[in-house]
């Protein structure tokens, strides 16, 4: 469905590489997700492939149709929702999915079932303006807005990002919905934790991608042994921690700090030990398994 | 076409639903032909006028009794000697001298016919013109009324002087001077923050990743205000008509039809800058810096063209206020109809054309 081969996008003067050879594949009817944190090059992507941008290197396709030549045909047939909330303010929720059907030469009753499930969240809304709606809410209108064309791909360019934390989790449940009307989904997204819901995922820092692979395959292939340690003071426990010769790497995951261990883990005992050496009490230490976001610290540790 | 509909309907609503756009919109041209109309006012009140009369006798006294009632005069002083009154007009005391040469009456009487002097300072053309217009007036006046008395008419034949600039060029026509100003005003301010404005809020990335076409989104943009506009025409007309007494002397269609040309200029100049620009402040700075002074100063309605040195009256061929400028004088002053103007309308048709085909061309179908 997508294709992209050694893609790059440079930027102004400085050429400042925004992408650096970015090569990764969507297959039909699959939700695909570009995790990474921001600047990582995501948006720029999402402009080449929406053939907003031109690419400085490379090539891609979508849905067959290349960026550069057959921008035309893919305009027409794609669904886009910028990162930026990018709807008329001064319109209705009403006007502006009936003003984005017309332009895109349909009707909202023709392809009402696809957004059947999102409107109705809205629909009692309906005649207010979208520039007085909530974040989430704007976000739903959005997402109607890119679909009521019954586009073959939707690209979502940070959905979520500055949406409460309840209407992410319905965003993503609309997404999962959408899929299963075989719609293909490329969405970008700077929290990883919403990386596990999608099919395959792409891990990109600074224009270059880490890893693709299902968010399983991902995890699993996670080279080292995790610990969580917890302890009373954070700051002291990470220079300890880092200054340990087992662990390749210590980083703070909320109130726990993650241990990366390089072979094999010590056990509590000494853990406990060696932490007390440092005037540290320990509170808490577990194995676990690498989240998506130990993942990406590991790949930049590297 | 459905589409073009549905874009030209959001346009209307993005108008109307914008009470300060509205508000400068439809304000800004009823106060400035009402602050440029009464600041620029024609009616002259009071005028120092010196008069000269060297026969003294009973129609000359009639005469200046009759210019002294009128609340347009106020006598200065009665020179007898007519080289002071030169002087008199250097000093700007007077605006106006009225010279009864000697045996007044009697030439009246016996040839039927005699004659008046009027001389004006005619620095400022527009003053001169009408003072020396409402003496001949009461001279006519007085003329009727000394024929109703006599089988054979009497004659008193006005002879008026132009002091300083006999062929009071440049006399501000201020109606089709703030028509011009105004109409290019609005249209390019308000069509150049348009595009721009979609590109600022991020709507433009979704415009462009749609059927939509350059072209399409160019007209749409176009019409609302296009139609806006056209109000505000009506609205100077009547005002001019109304309220500051300017007639309309030509046909009113032709006045229209040629506003409208104007405005389609102006809009496609504004949606250029508005393609052009990457930001709302930008755009109406240049519409507003950019437009107005070269309007002002090269439409020819407050300075003479003439007067300009030679590479100015070139740049002044430019500015689309200037032709219209010419088609409003000509339309509503002199009443002349199509014939007269068609050299200016090409002109306009051929920039509009130019600028739409610039727009277009400069359309950016990608961002950056």
């Amino acid at each position: 469905m997508i294709q992209v081969n050694n893609i790059t996008k440079v930027y102004g003067k400085e050429k400042t590489v925004a992408v650096d050879h970015v090569s990764f594949s969507v297959k039909e009817g699959e939700l695909f997700g570009l995790i990474g944190p921001d600047g990582a090059g995501k948006t720029s992507i999402f402009r080449m492939l929406t053939t907003l941008l031109l690419p400085d290197g490379g090539s891609a396709t979508v849905n067959g149709f290349d960026v550069v030549k057959d921008f035309r045909k893919i305009r027409n047939s794609v669904g886009y929702m910028p990162g930026k909330f990018s709807l008329y303010q001064d319109l209705t929720i009403e006007e502006n999915i009936n003003f984005f059907a017309t332009v895109f030469n349909t009707t909202v009753n023709e392809n009402y079932h696809l957004i059947k499930d999102i409107y109705i969240q809205i629909e009692p809304f309906k005649k207010r303006r979208a520039g007085k709606l909530s974040g989430g809410m704007k976000q739903k209108l959005a997402l109607c807005c890119a679909l009521i064309h019954k586009p073959t791909v939707l690209f979502l360019d940070e959905p979520t990002t500055g949406v409460d934390p309840v209407s992410r989790k319905e965003f993503w449940e609309m997404l999962k919905r959408l899929k299963a009307q075989n719609i293909t989904i490329v969405v970008s997204t700077p929290y990883m934790d919403e990386a596990t819901l999608c099919d395959r995922i792409a891990l990109i820092q600074e224009g270059v991608i880490l890893s693709i692979d299902t968010p399983a395959a991902i995890t699993a292939s996670y080279p080292h042994e995790l610990f969580a340690v917890k302890g009373d003071k954070m700051s002291s426990l990470l220079t300890a921690l880092n200054s340990f010769s087992k662990i390749k790497t210590a980083y703070a995951f909320g109130e726990f700090a993650h241990a990366a261990f390089y072979a094999h883990a010590i056990s509590a005992q000494e853990m406990r030990d060696y932490l007390k050496s440092k005037s540290i009490e320990m509170e808490a230490y577990q194995k676990i398994d690498a989240s998506i976001e130990d993942c990406f610290i590991g790949f930049l540790k590297n | 076409m459905k589409q073009f509909f549905a874009f030209v309907t959001k346009e209307f609503a993005h108008v109307l639903r914008d009470r300060k756009t509205l508000f400068i919109l439809f304000g800004m041209p009823v106060v400035q032909i009402l602050i440029f109309g009464f600041a620029l006012t024609n009616e002259v009140k009071n005028a120092k006028l010196v008069v000269v009369d060297q026969s003294k006798d009973l129609i000359s006294q009639q005469i200046i009794n009759r210019i002294e009632a009128s609340r347009y005069f106020e006598i200065e002083k009665a020179v007898m000697d007519p080289e002071q009154i030169e002087a008199a007009f250097k000093e700007g005391k007077i605006r106006l001298a009225v010279i009864f040469p000697a045996h007044f009456t009697d030439n009246l009487m016996h040839i039927n016919r005699a004659q008046v002097q009027i001389i004006a300072d005619a620095s400022d053309p527009n003053t001169a013109n009408m003072l020396s217009n409402y003496v001949s007036s009461i001279i006519q006046d007085q003329q009727v009324q000394l024929n109703e008395a006599n089988a054979i008419p009497y004659a008193i034949v006005p002879e008026i002087r132009m002091l300083y600039n006999p062929q009071l060029k440049g006399a501000p026509n201020f109606v089709p001077g703030v028509m011009a100003l105004v109409l290019m005003l609005v249209c390019v301010m308000m069509t150049s923050i348009s595009i721009v404005r979609e590109k600022e809020l991020g709507t433009m990335e979704i415009l462009l990743v749609s059927p939509f076409r350059p072209l399409l989104i160019i007209i749409s943009k176009a019409v609302p205000y296009l139609f806006l506009s056209l109000i505000n025409v009506i609205s100077i007309l009547l005002l001019s008509v109304f309220v500051l007494d300017l007639p309309i002397n030509g046909s009113i269609a032709l006045l229209f039809a040629e506003s409208t040309l104007f405005i389609i200029t102006n809009l496609t100049l504004g949606i250029f800058i508005s393609i052009r620009t990457n930001s709302q402040q930008v755009a109406m700075l240049i519409s507003l810096m950019g437009m107005m002074l070269p309007t002002v100063l090269f439409s020819g309605f407050m300075f003479p063209i003439e007067n300009m040195p030679m590479p100015l009256q070139v740049i002044s061929n430019i500015v689309p206020a200037k032709w219209f400028y010419i088609i409003v004088k000509s339309i509503m002053i002199k009443g002349v109809g199509f014939a007269a103007i068609w050299k200016p309308t090409l002109v306009l048709v051929g920039m509009t054309l130019l600028l739409l085909g610039l727009s277009w061309k400069n359309f950016k179908i990608r961002l950056a």
